[in-house]
Parts: C-alpha cells; sequence; structure tokens
C-alpha cells in the first residue's frame, strides 16, 4: 500500500493503462509539457512520448469527436477534458456519436473511450469551473458514467473504464484531488471489485445515506457527527452512475427502513431522483418514512462566495436525516 | 487589403510575429506602411496621450489584480500585461454605440468602453458571475467559454444589420479560441449574412501551456479570406497600428462591407493565470525577447520623440494609475457577500414555482440556525 492523493492515483492508473496497451493513447488540452491544469497527466508525456500523450488542439468537440475516429481505428483513447464546464462544446459528438454508435451499428462498433472530467465544486473556482453535469449522461443510454470518492477507487476504476469496451465517462471530484488515501498499486485488476459495484463505505442500521464522488466524504462526516448523537449510518457510495448498483442500495435500504440520498448537482430531474424512484419501487413497504433529497439547489452554480450554500454540507445532510429519523421537532425547537 | 500568402507560411513556416503590419517599430520609431497610415494620420496628440494614458491604466489595474490575487482577494485573475495595445488600441477605435464581446482577459477592452473599479473585480472575488452592466458599457459579460462569444458578436451584428444602423459588433479572442467549432461557425454566419462584426484575435502565442502551432500550422489571419472575410495580420504589440486596423475594419462594417478579420500577433507575458506556472512550458529566452517589444514603451519612446509626452506627462499619467489601483482595490476590500438567499434570484425572468419552493426551504432552514452562530 501507498498513500498517495486522488490526482497522482489516477496519474498511476493512466501510466499502467499507457504500459499495459500500446493502442491506448491519452488526449486533451495542456496535458503534455503541463502535465494538465491540475497535473493528472504529470511526467506522462516525457515518459512515454507525445504520440501516446497528445496536447490537442482547445477544441472539446474536435477531441471527442477524433478520439470517435480513433476508436474505430482500434485504438482506446483516453480524453481529457479540462474543466466539467467544457464538456458542453463536446456534448453532441458524445450524445449523438460516442453512445449510439455501438447500438447503431448492431454492435460491430466498440467505442472504447474514456472521458475524464475534473467535476464539480468546493475549490472557490471561477464561472463555469464547477459544475455537476452527471445527469446529462446518466440520462444517455449507451455512456457507462462513474464517479470516484477516493484515491483506492480511482485508481482502478480508471484503469477498469481503459478495459471497458464501453464508452465510460469518468468523473473525478476536483475537491478531492489533492486528499490522501492508500493506493494498492500492485494488486491484480482481476480481483478489484467491478466498477459497477456499489460500495458500502460504512456501516450502520438507523438509515442509509446514498451518495457518490465527493460527497461521500461529507457523508461519512455526517455519519461520524451522528453517532455521537447515538445514531448509526449507513453510507453508500455509488462509484457507478450508469448503472446504478440498486442490489447494494435496496439491501441497505431494507435494512434501515430509512434514505437520504445526496448529490452537489441540482434536484430536478437529477441522479438523486432516478434513486428515489427506484428505491419507491424496490422498497416501498421497507420504508419508514419517505425518503430525503438534499442536492444542489436548482440554479446555476453560484459565484464561489456563495458555494458552501450550494453544496450540501454535513448540516444539511443531518437535518434530512433527523428528517428521515422523525427527529426535526427536536431539532428545529 | 486581403491577407495574402507568403511561399514561407504555405510551406510550414511557424506562424510567429514576422510578418506583420507595423508602423511603429519596436524601439518606437515611426516606419511608413500603406495600409495602415491612412487610418492613423489624423491622430491628434491629444487622442494619441488618451491612448497611452489607457494603456499605463490597463497596466497598473493589470498589477494590482494579481498584487490582490496574491494577497487572497482575488480567488483568481487572468494577466494581461504585454496585450495593452491590441486592448486599448482597437477599444479606442470603436464609437459608443458598437459592442464588445470580451473573453475573460480583456481589461482594457473593459476600460475602454468606461468600466468602473468594482466591475473588475468582483467576478475574480467569486461575488458575482458577471458584475459590470453591460448597457451601461456596451459590453457582453466576459467570456470564460473558449470561442462562444464569436457567434454572440456575429448574431449582435445581424441584428444592427437588420435594424439599419451603422453600430459594430467586436468579438475578442485568443489564438486556442480559432480551433473551436463555434470561432468557425461564427465566421461562416459573418459571411453569409455580411454581419457588421470585427473579429480581433490576440494572437498572444499561448493558449495555456499551448504554442500556438498546436492551434496553426498557417499565420491564423489567412484563415478568414477562405471564408470570405478579408483579414489583417498586425503587430499586436504597436498601438497605432491596433487602432488602424480597427478603423478599417470599422469603417468597412459601417458601410455595408460586412466583416473582418484582425490577428494581432502580441505576447502574454505573465502566467495564463495566478494560477499558472509557465516555467513549466516556455523558455524564459522567449519572455525576454518579447520584453525587448514592450507596447506600453514603444509608444511612450515615438511621443516623446514627436514632443507630445514628457516627464510631466509621465508623471501625471502614473498618478492616474496609482489612482484607479487605488479604487480598484478599495472595491475589491470594501465588496460584501451577498445574502445567501439571492443566490435563487434572476434564474428566470419569470415567477418559477418549483425554484420559489426551493427557496423558501433553504430560507427557512438557514433560520434554524439563528442565534447558534455558525455550526
Ligand atoms: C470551451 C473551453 N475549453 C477549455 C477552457 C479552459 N481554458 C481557459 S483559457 C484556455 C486557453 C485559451 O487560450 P487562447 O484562446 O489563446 O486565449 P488566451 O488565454 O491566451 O488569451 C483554456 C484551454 C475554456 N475556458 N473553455
Amino acid at each position: 500500500m501507498t498513500a498517495l492523493t486522488l490526482g497522482a492515483a489516477i496519474n498511476a492508473g493512466l501510466a499502467k493503462a499507457l504500459e499495459n496497451d500500446d493502442r491506448v493513447l491519452l488526449m486533451g488540452e495542456d496535458i503534455g509539457k503541463l502535465g494538465g491544469v491540475f497535473r493528472v497527466t504529470d511526467g506522462l508525456q516525457q515518459r512515454f512520448g507525445a504520440q501516446r500523450v497528445v496536447d490537442t488542439p482547445l477544441a472539446e468537440a474536435g477531441i471527442v469527436g477524433t478520439a470517435v475516429g480513433l476508436a474505430l481505428r482500434g485504438y482506446r483513447p483516453v480524453v481529457e477534458i479540462q474543466f466539467d464546464g467544457f464538456v458542453y462544446p463536446a456534448f453532441d459528438q458524445i450524445v449523438c456519436q460516442v453512445a449510439k454508435l455501438h447500438y447503431r451499428s448492431n454492435g460491430r462498433i466498440r467505442m472504447p473511450l474514456v472521458i475524464r472530467i475534473p467535476w464539480a465544486g468546493g475549490v472557490g473556482a471561477a464561472e463555469h469551473h464547477s459544475e455537476s453535469p452527471e445527469a446529462y449522461f446518466v440520462h444517455t443510454a449507451g455512456l457507462r458514467v462513474v464517479a470516484a470518492s477516493n484515491p483506492q477507487d480511482a485508481h482502478v476504476m480508471l484503469q477498469q473504464a481503459v478495459a471497458s469496451d464501453d464508452p465510460v465517462i469518468f468523473f473525478e471530484p476536483k475537491r478531492l484531488y489533492h486528499s490522501k488515501g492508500e493506493v494498492d498499486l500492485d494488486a491484480a485488476l482481476a480481483d478489484a471489485p467491478p466498477m459497477h459495484l456499489a460500495r458500502v463505505a460504512r456501516e450502520g442500521t438507523d438509515a442509509t445515506i446514498v451518495t457518490y464522488g465527493a460527497q461521500v466524504r461529507t457523508a461519512l462526516d455526517a455519519a461520524l457527527a451522528a453517532e455521537d448523537e447515538g445514531i448509526s449510518l449507513e453510507v453508500i457510495d455509488l462509484r457507478s452512475l450508469s448503472p446504478i448498483d440498486m442490489n447494494t442500495v435496496a439491501a441497505s435500504v431494507r435494512k434501515t427502513g430509512r434514505v437520504v440520498v445526496t448529490h452537489e448537482a441540482a434536484r430536478e430531474a437529477g441522479v438523486g431522483a432516478e434513486l428515489v424512484a427506484s428505491i419507491t419501487e424496490q422498497c416501498f413497504s421497507y420504508l419508514e418514512t419517505p425518503p430525503q433529497r438534499v442536492t444542489g439547489h436548482d440554479i446555476p452554480y453560484p459565484p464561489s462566495k456563495l458555494e458552501k450554500h450550494h453544496v450540501p454540507d454535513l448540516d444539511r445532510i443531518l437535518f434530512a436525516v433527523d428528517r428521515v429519523l422523525e427527529r426535526e421537532e427536536e431539532v428545529l425547537r | 487589403m486581403t491577407y495574402t500568402q507568403t511561399q514561407d507560411s504555405l510551406t510550414g513556416g511557424v506562424p510567429d510575429q514576422g510578418e506583420v503590419l507595423r508602423v511603429l517599430e519596436p524601439d518606437g520609431s515611426r516606419v511608413p506602411d500603406a495600409t495602415l497610415d491612412p487610418w492613423v494620420s489624423d491622430l491628434s496628440p491629444h487622442e494619441l496621450r488618451a491612448l497611452h494614458r489607457d494603456m499605463v491604466l490597463t497596466r497598473r489595474l493589470d498589477a494590482e489584480g494579481v498584487a490582490l490575487q496574491r494577497q487572497g482577494q482575488l480567488a483568481l485573475w487572468a494577466p494581461c500585461r504585454g496585450q495593452e495595445a491590441v486592448q486599448v488600441g482597437t477599444a479606442h477605435a470603436l464609437a459608443p454605440g458598437d459592442f464588445v464581446f470580451p473573453s475573460y482577459r480583456e481589461h482594457g477592452v473593459l476600460l475602454g468602453r468606461g468600466a468602473q473599479p468594482a466591475d473588475y473585480v468582483l467576478a475574480w472575488r467569486g461575488e458575482e458571475h458577471s458584475a459590470y452592466d453591460h448597457t451601461t458599457i456596451n459590453a457582453a459579460p466576459p467570456q470564460i467559454i473558449i470561442g462562444a462569444q464569436s457567434l454572440h458578436a456575429t448574431g449582435w451584428a445581424m441584428g444592427a444589420q437588420r435594424d439599419g444602423s451603422t453600430d459594430v459588433a467586436v468579438a475578442y479572442y485568443g489564438d486556442g479560441a480559432t480551433s473551436q467549432g463555434d470561432v468557425n461557425e461564427a465566421m461562416v454566419f459573418a459571411s453569409s449574412f455580411r454581419a457588421p462584426v470585427v473579429f480581433v484575435c490576440s494572437n498572444n502565442q499561448w493558449a495555456i501551456s499551448e504554442p500556438v502551432t498546436v492551434q496553426a500550422k498557417y499565420p491564423i489571419a489567412g484563415r478568414a479570406p477562405g471564408f470570405g472575410i478579408p483579414s489583417l495580420r498586425i503587430d499586436g504589440n504597436d498601438a497605432l497600428a491596433c487602432v488602424a486596423a480597427m478603423r478599417w475594419a470599422l469603417d468597412r462594417a459601417r458601410r455595408g462591407e460586412g466583416p473582418s478579420f484582425i490577428e494581432a500577433v502580441t505576447y502574454r507575458m505573465g502566467p495564463h493565470t495566478t494560477s499558472d506556472d509557465p516555467t513549466r512550458y516556455r523558455e524564459p529566452a522567449e519572455v525576454e525577447a518579447w520584453a525587448q517589444r514592450d507596447p506600453v514603451e514603444r509608444l511612450e519612446a515615438y511621443l516623446r520623440a514627436e514632443g507630445i509626452l514628457d516627464d510631466g506627462g509621465l508623471e501625471e499619467v502614473a498618478r492616474a494609475a496609482d489612482a484607479l489601483a487605488a479604487e480598484v482595490r478599495a472595491a475589491c476590500i470594501g465588496a460584501t457577500t451577498r445574502a445567501p438567499e439571492t443566490m435563487f434570484d434572476h434564474v428566470y425572468a419569470e415567477p418559477h414555482g418549483g425554484l420559489e419552493r426551493q427557496k423558501a426551504e433553504y430560507v427557512e432552514y438557514l433560520a434554524g440556525f439563528e442565534g447558534e452562530g455558525s455550526r
């Protein structure tokens, strides 16, 4: 085990992918000499050369569109979109082309493409640098969508994404880029849990919190705080947003009977809405109280001085926990 | 007037600062240029002094932005040092009714449009997405999505054309932006509809860490003619060339001749933003070479030689620059963060029940903490 930041864990995963398969190549803006604006690709161009780690023109539709052609030619491109808010110029290529080619060709065409997106807020960034666009992609059939929440997962899931013959949208929570965790660099990929499975990040009995990405950490902090009040919370880290591992979610909800779903993206028609709908369908008779959602508001990401009011924090999660536990009277007293 | 391709550029010569039109040499001496001269021959000493003053003000404002960021007052700043001539020069040529569509780096353009001290800093501080009132300074909110504004400028110009007005739209963007689909689509629209729009590409040699050669193997000004848009490739560190080219383009637009393209060849002296580390990707020698072509010193040398500016005049300008910097600093430090519930405002122009409910819930939630201090 080695202590690595989430960014370094992805870097190590990319290096392994480049090493293991010479059809893998990285493309993106500033990923070469600079090593990416977050330094996630630091040193990779030096090590693998400018043919494998490609600084592209400043054009997102161009990056993803040419990756489609490279994939058709048998390559496995891993593209970096510099920031979440800049994926939209490539949106047409992703939803109309990347997502649909396998289906349109009756399975003859494979799109083993990974689209890495430094993602979401909480870092005091400028406009368009803190977006949570995951619902758009989850809503698009043909894409796999995953979100890492810790260095170990980021390291392994990145390699699994590269190995997948489906296109994968790979969300990297930028506010965790510098946070460290233990990573097993020697473990065999085959032994790791597949990326479509959710993970029980903490076991508990009174209520379930379902979340993903950087919010996993906030949820774990909330669970720790709740413990002081004698409340036992289970935290599920979804890891995969498409497909969602409903077996793990449902098993937890059946056990606790109470559920809070939290994410940073806006609420309306978000991943939380999907989760609550599925939980209601599958666990209705187990639910003691209505599921609660704690999300970003249905507003454009606000100016950074106000973002602490937008990104759900520990208090907002605990407030919802109180509701599902029917304790809100005490809190508001 | 159109850019003509040279053998050199066709055979893969690196598009750099060669092959540019200029009327001021780096040492400030005046050289004739048949294309540009007619457009600057009438500049009065008063106008020349104003041009210089605004360039000095822009430089000082920019230095203050960097300082405020270093002191933790701003979250980020995009320095424009080195690009004062293209920003101020082109903005000086505009009429009040013209409308600019700037990128995040165009501090000198905003200055030329009459921005107020707070307008420069509130967005970078994270207080507002766009602080200024676009109608009072005729400038769209600064664009962060690379190249998107080129289409907006073209559409605005199409509107001006329909209205029978002589107002002109100007889109400002960098060399990197020319790789974007939007910028190319804007040229198609502008050309097809003969829209009165001017595209000003500040080719500052770098798109963050990528040299212009990643975006273009051929001088960028050479692209526009392929869309049917005449272009000029000018020395972007020569303020007079910038005024001249812009006047040429504005005149074409006002006479109904449609779009024009200006490639101003210049250099970003500082980092891309205050979070960037340019030592990772560029050589000190390159920066040093460009320092020799400084746009402010160049104009200053010319104006001194012409007897238009003296020590007294320079001191006065320096005082004005310090005063502006102080005002910007005060506007920044004095900024107050607005109440959290205001973040729900202006999402829609008309009432939206869902959002109103969400706002009410959040206000009630915040009220639950009252008297607790922040928990
Ligand atoms: C669509 C989009 N992609 C990526 C970015 C990130 N980004 C911000 S500035 C920049 C470089 C822009 O270079 P250029 O167009 O030459 O303008 P300059 O910054 O040099 O003035 C990049 C890649 C962005 N803002 N928008």
